[in-house]
């Protein structure tokens, strides 16, 4: 009895067009999926063929070509990379640029940053802007001049026994920090310029110096902002390629991505080789972008909107 | 008793107290602090990347061949200009190269990516995972994407080829043909290009509210209208970025063509020939920086662009 009551007729005939709909609806959302489907496989493909060439015998693939299925699977590519290809040295290297110069590019950005929103200089929108274009310029504008810099700069002969600061990774750390210091110093003021004043005032009040408001106050707010910045100047400064290839000469000093680039040469006839060299390389990357994937697509998005 | 006491003598400090707080903030060591904490940053910017680019455009009007001291540069007036628009051979195939590639990516890859966008942006079940899955090549290096690709485009051994089934017939060398080579890279550049762009026209849309959308349903909009009509501009501020981010990446394009071939055969870029004036056997640094100049005026307009974009609102407040 309670049904019928609950279901007028006038209803019912509106749920006949409501089936058309959903039916409609649902078709529309299939095709959806679908089409999505497809494009993820097509994106994926490249990966996947990488994974699998790698995970083949060179032997195998020139008996049978890439295109067939594999008479077996094997992990040995990677072993041989990692050993044959110095992959440990280059990795060092790469640590030993990226970690610096990730840590110093954010202390200084958030610096700046911190000068130009909480105090009232007449240049901070010109000193803003100075540091938001300067990382906006084509590598290759600044290239030949800084190289010649880089040459004319003398460091202690324990650094490089050619005493000078070109072919070193201290050069490239520096190149790093004052390039990608205008994108974070971008960054970070927008989102600085979120946290109302009177948290400084108050803190000011209080006699806390310049300093203490900026490590005290500021910096413990910003962690968001930094966190995601931190995810994604790691990719970017791990994947250079071009500052290394120009101002680093001695082969074994590069960081990976450019290494491997001059190791192509040995592994010329062995794809399956370099398949597995540039799995090895892309790996750190591909690891901090599944385990951190929000503050990395955070990092990506906090430049272009604002707040 | 002690509180109302001191009350009365917090009252008259307001007027005074502007002024000595101004003082106070910019006096003794917290100027001394600041300036350090603002200088050091912008001294090391400016000393690395503006005086390089200023030092670019004195010496582009020079001639020197990077051997002799800095007093063997020779001052040539416009010459290398004139020789680079007149007599480089090397140079307009690469400005060509460097036009399509503009072209290109502003044309596939961004619309693409602003429709993967608008598809995804509803609540659609996997919808995390497709979002993944679309932007996983932008962590990788584009030198790595050149890698991997090479594996894509072998003529005999590769994927594109053999499930076009022209890996026995008639293979196509994607890579080696310097007609066809400069799209194949493309494809290549632009499967990380959709992916970023996507996240920005995300993020663009996720700012955006809902009830306008809403409200184009009820007003018996369909989707096409809705999004010509109500989301697209919207999104107008973050074309521009899109646009000028897809034209800045356009002009800096070096890494992939260089793990390539080196950007040889078919792939030249200005990039790449102001690279080889440097690193390669001819050093030659003024011609090397009038290069890079051209290179300069052209995203100087673009970097213009950006910055009023972005920047407008401040100024308006």
């Amino acid at each position: 009895m309670t049904t019928t009551l609950d279901r007028p007729p006038v209803r019912r005939s509106g749920g006949g067009e409501r089936d058309k709909k959903n039916a409609r609806l649902r078709a529309s959302r299939i095709a959806l999926h679908t089409f999505l489907v497809v494009v993820c496989l097509v994106w994926l493909a490249p990966l996947l063929w990488t994974v699998f060439a790698s995970l083949r015998t060179y032997e195998d693939t020139a008996a049978n070509g890439y295109f067939s299925l594999p008479s077996e699977l094997t992990l040995d590519n990677f072993s041989k990379a990692w050993g044959t290809a110095d992959l440990p040295n280059y990795f060092w290297n790469t640590l030993v640029i990226t970690i610096p110069a990730v840590l110093i590019t954010l202390l200084f950005s958030s610096f700046v940053a911190f000068g130009v929103t909480r105090f009232n200089f007449k240049f901070n929108l010109a000193l803003l802007m100075l540091f938001t274009a300067g990382n906006l310029l084509p590598q290759q504008v600044i290239i030949t001049p800084l190289y010649r810099l880089f040459r004319l700069i003398p460091v202690p002969e324990w650094l490089n026994y050619k005493e000078t600061l070109l072919d070193t990774q201290l050069g490239l750390i520096l190149i790093h920090i004052a390039f990608q210091a205008g994108f974070c110093t971008f960054v970070l003021s927008n989102y600085m310029k979120t946290i109302p004043t009177e948290l400084t005032e108050a803190a000011r009040v209080d006699g806390a110096g310049v300093f203490r408001q900026y490590w005290q106050v500021i910096m413990p707010l910003c962690r968001p902002a930094l966190g995601a910045l931190a995810t994604l100047e790691f990719t970017w400064i791990y994947n250079d390629f071009f500052w290394a290839i120009v101002l680093i000469q001695t082969g074994d000093r590069m960081p990976i991505t450019s290494a491997l680039s001059n190791l192509r040469g040995q592994f010329f006839t062995d794809y399956n080789l370099l398949a597995a060299g540039s799995l090895l390389v892309a790996l750190p990357c591909l690891v901090v972008f599944f385990a951190l994937q929000r503050q990395f697509v955070g990092g990506l998005t906090l430049g272009s909107t604002k707040g | 008793m002690t509180v109302l006491e001191n009350t009365p003598r917090v009252d008259p400090a307001p007027p005074r107290r502007k002024g000595w707080r101004r003082a106070t903030a910019l006096s003794g060591t917290d100027r001394i602090v600041l300036l350090l904490m603002v200088g050091i940053p912008t001294l090391l910017h400016v000393a690395l990347v503006w005086v390089p680019t200023l030092s670019s455009v004195l010496l582009s009007f020079t001639s020197w061949d990077g051997i002799g001291d800095l007093d063997q540069i020779k001052f040539v007036g416009t010459r290398n200009y004139a020789d680079i628009f007149t007599a480089y051979p090397r140079f307009w195939p690469a400005v060509q190269h460097n036009l399509i590639w503009l072209a290109f990516l502003i044309v596939l890859p961004t619309s693409f990516g602003l429709l993967l966008a608008v598809l995804l942006d509803r609540k659609l079940k996997f919808t995390r995972v497709y979002q993944s899955i679309l932007y996983l090549p932008v962590v990788l290096a584009l030198a790595m994407v050149g890698f991997i690709w090479q594996l894509m485009y072998e003529p005999n051994l590769g994927l594109v080829n053999n499930v076009l089934g022209m890996a026995q017939s008639g293979p196509v060398d994607w890579l080696g043909d310097s007609d066809i080579n400069i799209y194949a890279v493309l494809i290549a550049a632009g499967w990380k290009h959709t992916g970023y762009v996507m996240l920005l026209y995300l993020a663009g849309l996720k700012s955006f509210d809902p009830s306008l959308k809403e409200a184009a349903a009820l007003d018996g909009a369909n989707g096409w209208q809705t999004f010509w009509q109500v989301t697209f501009p919207v999104l107008k501020p973050i074309n521009v970025i899109v646009l000028v981010i897809t034209v800045i990446e356009g002009l800096r394009a070096f890494d992939i063509v260089y793990a390539i071939n080196r950007g040889r055969n078919g792939l030249e870029l200005v990039s790449v020939l102001i690279t080889d004036n440097i690193i390669g056997e001819s050093s030659r640094i003024g011609w090397g920086s009038a290069l890079a100049v051209i290179l300069l005026v052209i995203s100087l307009g673009f970097i213009i662009t950006y910055l009023v974009q972005v920047f407008r609102r401040e100024e308006r407040t």
